[in-house]
């Protein structure tokens, strides 16, 4: 496929390239439906308690801030690493792509022990609507921050081997789009799980 | 293995499944014998297991469709013998359940969408002119997931015990607290499997229509079937996700204890029958989308006449697609909305019947004045035409809320909808094989045999249907496994069960015709047989795998009629012949639908540390493909030259 | 040519089975209530706007498919490149949508009208009477007169009868066809149906939500007394019948086919399955296995749970 157009970015030089960024744009259009269909489970079920604990009993909000702080920062150090990209400094990059694994490996072990908090104040997914519905939403969005993790990594050793060709480009910024996304949504969860029930 | 009793596992006592467990063991081992007797299994592997081929993949997912189409028109007969008179005693009330449930989890996801997702496959590349779709190793992915779930669905027959709480699966009936047992994990891990597949395919189409369309070839110049795709595919991107989320929160209730759907512990069942209906709606657009694209390139090419109101049929599509997505409440009006709900709901409800009343007109238009000629792909689109109006005027009365309650859930329903999917979606499904079938295969399916399909079919269909209008209209319930004499329901559950077996005999002369014209049609036939108007027909016949050895220039819709019309274009000019760049095979698809499998199998069975280790096995796929960098080959220029020569003879 | 007499026999089967069925003993066009009466005379309405448009598209079919058909004569014939009509397109979309119009009006108001007491019965004061479904029984509970019957239900003719519908269990949908259309009942909820029978006389009633195995036999009787013979019935029943006590109540709900019962009291003394409560309470999964593979169940766990909770009440 040799229609390279060196004017563009180096991600979007080939047509296969523009393909497969356009294919991952309606992917994400999926996942945005994704999650609207748990944020929408999540406040159909969020008042059922069950008679059991409810968010004011369960939340802190030292931890959900330490959270944000990771995502947020991580989604930012990502466009940091895309910008070392597009002037084709490899090392910036790659350094830069680090940081935001470990701001987000960061974020995974704040959550993961955020449920284990709360599994041993007794309110498991198991316990009450309430409960099932925020582990889910919950879940789900640190499954894909996880997966996105494992994903990052198996780039950054792509461009470690390869350099930064078309392909590895494309490679990467296609994960920047899933990074921010999952900060986008990260936003939501926020706002609309934890900030909302403690005022 | 793990706490696995296999004593339980198995299904034993009954006469009907221990048939089907001896001929499903038979013909395994039939087909692995006749495989390695006839030294096919390179082929098999080299030639479809591992293809990347959009044509090739095409055709397994109709293989996979016409099987399915068999079980659950078995399963449909079943129903039809258990209910022909009052208090039969063939199916007991759980057999019938279960039955009911995989006839209507069958047809729809295994049977409908495959027919018509493999027909997209097969003809959509080659209507806009390219070689491929966007996205081959994913495209096949995509079929190698619905045939896991497909075969994950169809075991629970023999293992563990088939799904039985409906096709719709309502809870709180299909949770735990009322089906204990593992039927029901069946449905929510095949089908979310499935469903996978299906949203890859939805991406994939979109960027390849988008992308991919050949020079010339502007969005108001594609064929109306491709439109029919396209805006199938955004419906597909739209709606399966919420599929996804619901079958994981069934999931999560029956195999985690969780409290989505339960009783117990705050659920609401309610919150099950809106998710679902939410992709349950644009679902069945979903499939009769791309059977209206069908109907508009068979009935314009067999009139000799193009397409009649070309932008508003796209406009309608369009508006369709749209309107889809703001109708589901009506398949619960009786749920206790509220006036306000269900009135704005029988309003958005009945405005769909507008922009399908206009493509029956603009159908009916591109007739007129033309010169039709009574193939049998045209004859199941005529057949089409009338026997969907009254499928589409009892859905315009059922959307009318109040009535609704009358109707609901009666056979009336179960009439309507068959009324609308099986000549909306079977019949189209029908005549795209008559019509296609030499592009696929390089012969015809035989005419002669075609019309007694067609007629048997339709006569058959119609006995069996229309009664249940008036059983429903009588307090026929749907669903009941028997009716008692006193009902007065038995002539006319009498009339339906004559009907259905009309209904098999055309499917069985459907079979047969298949063998008939594989064992004897002329293989010498013109690669345009039908004279026909689009793309796909200037090609040879089997499609040669690159597609097109010069990608076409379009200059007006419709343009293979116009090439022939102006003689422009038909000439290849071999000088400017380059080689061609293919994608590799690859064993990564047919790798996934294994491992999705024993995922999804040890997940059904509940066997969560076995599910999580064999898990693993999923991303480690993905990590191949992430490091795959196989850039596929080059198809040299005298590979070309020969097969290009062949099918268009020296000029 | 072939297809045409083919068409013919199509229509003639299927005119047929219309005659063989009868208009009369179709129970939705034989209402026996106000509320019934309603919703047929919306379904013959929107009936005779379906039949015009079934009209109009079959005979544009027939006319135009045998009119176009090819023949051997008409072998020359071209036909004309039409893209098409925007005339004709506004006419066929404006004409069905003024058909919808005309659908709506009397869809919204019939709606709003069996949602309350129908409009002839407005002056006279309707007596409830509690619905709750169970596997796979109907059990009627009425407040007023503090008596409860299981699969049969009598009410007074000519008076208007507020259902209040809920579930001990699965989703299900009360139905009684003569008198009127269909509510789902459901469990921690509360549905309304308003029903009115003209006259005196035993109708049927069944559910129309599938619910498993013991569903189609979830039938019930309706018997319409004159107010005289209801009110002698109900203090018969309060005299004579014997008192349902909570243990008998959770054998009732065991997912059985039972036939009629009979009590002087009600069980919502100590539970209304349309405000939550402790329904889990009367669960039983393990009495639903079929096959032998069981598969984990989570009443015992969520037990335990309530349990480490301090033992507090489901609320809702």
């Amino acid at each position: 496929m040799a229609k390279v157009d060196t004017s563009l970015p180096l991600e979007y030089q080939t047509e296969q390239n523009r393909l497969n960024i356009l294919g991952f744009w309606i992917f994400l259009g999926a996942e945005i439906v994704l999650f609207a269909s748990l944020f929408a489970t999540y406040g159909s079920l969020k008042d059922n308690f069950a008679g059991g604990p409810t968010p004011t009993d369960l939340f802190v909000l030292k931890d959900v801030m330490i959270e944000t702080l990771l995502l947020l920062t991580s989604s930012f150090t990502c466009g940091v690493a895309i910008w070392y990209m597009r002037r084709h400094n490899l090392k910036g990059l790659i350094t830069w792509l680090i940081i935001t694994l470990l701001l987000g490996a960061g974020f995974v072990f704040f959550e993961v022990n955020e449920f284990i908090h709360y599994v041993h104040e007794g309110a498991t997914m198991q316990t009450s609507a309430f409960l099932s519905s925020f582990f889910v939403l919950l879940g789900t969005h640190g499954l894909h921050v996880s997966v996105g993790i494992g994903w990052a990594i198996s780039i950054i050793i792509q461009l470690a081997r390869r350099g930064l060709t078309p392909t590895t480009a494309r490679k990467t910024f296609i994960i920047s789009l899933y990074w921010h996304f999952l900060d986008v949504v990260w936003i939501f969860i926020f706002t609309f799980v934890y900030l909302a029930r403690m005022v | 293995m793990m706490n696995i009793k296999w004593s339980d596992v198995v299904i034993t006592g009954d006469p009907l499944i221990l048939g089907a467990q001896i001929s499903i063991i038979l013909t395994m081992v039939a087909a692995v014998v006749g495989i390695t007797y006839f030294k096919k299994w390179k082929y098999l592997w080299d030639e479809w297991i591992t293809t990347v081929d959009h044509k090739r993949i095409g055709i397994m997912y109709i293989l996979v469709a016409v099987l399915m189409f068999f079980r659950g028109g078995i399963d449909g007969l079943m129903m039809k013998a258990q209910t022909a008179v009052p208090d039969m005693k063939f199916l007991d009330a759980q057999h019938y359940n279960e039955v009911f449930t995989t006839h209507g989890v069958i047809m729809i996801l295994f049977m409908a969408m495959p027919a018509l997702i493999g027909l997209m496959n097969v003809v959509v590349p080659l209507q806009i002119g390219a070689r491929d779709v966007a996205f081959p190793q994913l495209n096949a992915v995509s079929f190698w997931l619905t045939f896991s779930g497909a075969m994950l669905f169809n075991l629970s027959f023999v293992i563990g015990g088939s799904p039985d709480a409906g096709w719709t699966s309502y809870f709180p009936l299909a949770g735990k607290e009322f089906t204990p047992g593992v039927g029901n994990n069946f449905y929510a891990i095949s089908l979310q499997i499935a469903g996978i597949g299906t949203l890859m395919t939805g991406v994939n189409f979109i960027v390849t229509i988008l992308k991919m369309r050949t020079k010339g070839m502007t969005l108001l110049k594609m064929p109306m079937f491709t439109w029919t795709i396209l805006i199938t595919n955004v419906i597909i991107v739209f709606a399966f996700p919420i599929l996804t989320v619901a079958l994981a929160l069934m999931t999560f209730d029956r195999l985690f204890g969780t409290h989505f759907f339960t009783i117990s512990g705050g659920g609401n069942a309610m919150l099950w029958n809106n998710l679902f209906w939410l992709w349950g709606h644009p679902e069945v657009y979903i499939v009769i989308l791309p059977a209206f694209g069908m109907y508009s390139e068979i009935i314009a090419t067999f009139s000799k006449k193009r397409l009649y109101g070309y932008n508003s049929m796209i406009i309608s599509i369009v508006g369709i697609a749209i309107l889809s997505f703001v109708v589901w409440v009506h398949h619960f009006y009786t749920m206790g909305s509220g006036p306000v709900v269900n009135s704005v709901f029988s309003i958005t409800t009945m405005l769909i019947a507008v922009p399908t009343g206009v493509k029956i007109f603009n159908w009916l238009f591109t007739m007129r004045k033309g010169r039709i000629q009574f193939t049998t792909a045209m004859m199941w689109s005529l057949a089409f035409i009338p026997t969907f109006t009254i499928g589409g005027v009892t859905g315009v009365m059922l959307a009318m809320a109040a009535a609704d309650y009358q109707y609901h859930n009666t056979l009336f329903l179960v009439a309507h909808f068959h009324y609308v999917l099986i000549p909306g979606v079977v019949y189209a499904v029908f005549a795209g094989f008559y019509y296609w079938w030499p592009k696929m295969f390089g012969y015809a399916l035989n005419e002669r045999l075609g019309k007694w399909h067609f007629w048997l079919f339709n006569i058959g269909f119609n006995v069996t249907f229309m009664p249940m209008f008036f059983l429903g209209l009588k307090g026929a319930v749907r669903r009941s496994y028997t009716f008692s004499a006193e009902s007065g329901f038995a002539p006319l559950f009498l009339l339906s069960a004559i009907g259905s077996l009309i209904l098999a005999a055309g499917f069985a002369v459907l079979v047969y015709n298949i063998y008939y014209s594989t064992r004897y049609a002329d293989r010498n036939i013109s690669t345009d047989p039908w004279d026909a108007r689009t793309l796909e027909w200037h090609t040879a016949n089997p499609v040669q795998f690159y597609n097109f050895a010069q990608l076409p220039e379009v200059k007006t819709l419709d343009t293979f009629w116009h090439m022939k019309k102006n003689k422009e274009g038909l000439v290849l000019k071999e000088d400017e012949l380059e080689e061609i760049h293919m994608p590799s095979n690859s064993w990564l698809p047919i790798y996934m639908c294994a491992v999705f499998f024993v995922v999804g199998f040890f997940m059904v069975f509940e066997s969560f540390i076995a599910a999580a280790i064999c898990s693993i096995g999923i991303f480690v796929g993905l990590l191949i493909r992430s490091f795959d960098y196989d850039e596929g080959f080059h198809v040299k220029l005298d590979v070309i030259k020969k097969k290009e020569r062949a099918w268009r003879g020296e000029k | 040519m072939k297809s045409k007499k083919g068409y013919l026999l199509v229509l003639l089967s299927i005119m047929l089975v219309v005659f063989l069925s009868g208009c009369e003993n179709m129970v939705v066009f034989n209402p026996q209530g106000p509320v019934a009466k309603s919703i047929m005379d919306l379904i013959n309405w929107s009936i005779v706007f379906m039949v015009i448009i079934c009209l109009v598209v079959f005979g544009l079919f027939g006319f135009i498919v045998w009119k176009y058909r090819a023949t051997p004569e008409n072998k020359d014939y071209e036909p004309p490149e039409e893209h098409g009509s925007t005339v004709l397109e506004i006419i066929w979309t404006v004409i069905p949508f003024l058909i919808i119009i005309a659908l709506t009006i009397p869809t919204v108001k019939t709606i709003y009208a069996i949602d309350e007491v129908p409009k002839d019965y407005k002056d006279k004061e309707p007596i409830v009477i509690n619905v709750t479904s169970a596997d796979w029984k109907w059990i009627f509970s009425y407040p007023e007169e503090g008596i409860e019957t299981v699969n049969y239900v009598n009410i007074p003719a000519g008076v208007p009868v507020e259902f209040k519908l809920t579930s001990a269990g699965t989703m299900q949908s009360f139905w009684i066809p003569a008198l009127a259309g269909q509510k789902y009942t459901m469990y921690g909820a509360e549905t309304d149906l308003y029903v009115v029978a003209d006259n005196p006389g035993n109708y049927e009633g069944q559910n129309t939500s599938f619910n498993g195995r013991g569903y189609a036999e979830m039938k019930f009787d309706v018997e319409a007394k004159t107010q005289a013979d209801y009110d002698k019935w109900v203090d018969e029943v309060k005299d004579t019948a014997p008192k349902l006590t909570e243990t008998k109540y959770k054998e009732i709900l065991k997912p059985t086919h039972l036939g009629r019962m009979t009590f002087s009291n009600t069980h919502l003394e100590w539970i209304d399955h349309g405000k939550g409560g402790d329904s889990n309470y009367y669960l039983n999964p393990e009495l639903y296995e079929v096959h032998d593979y069981p598969g984990k169940t989570f009443n015992k766990e969520y037990e335990k749970q309530k349990e480490s909770n301090g033992g507090e009440h489901d609320e809702h």
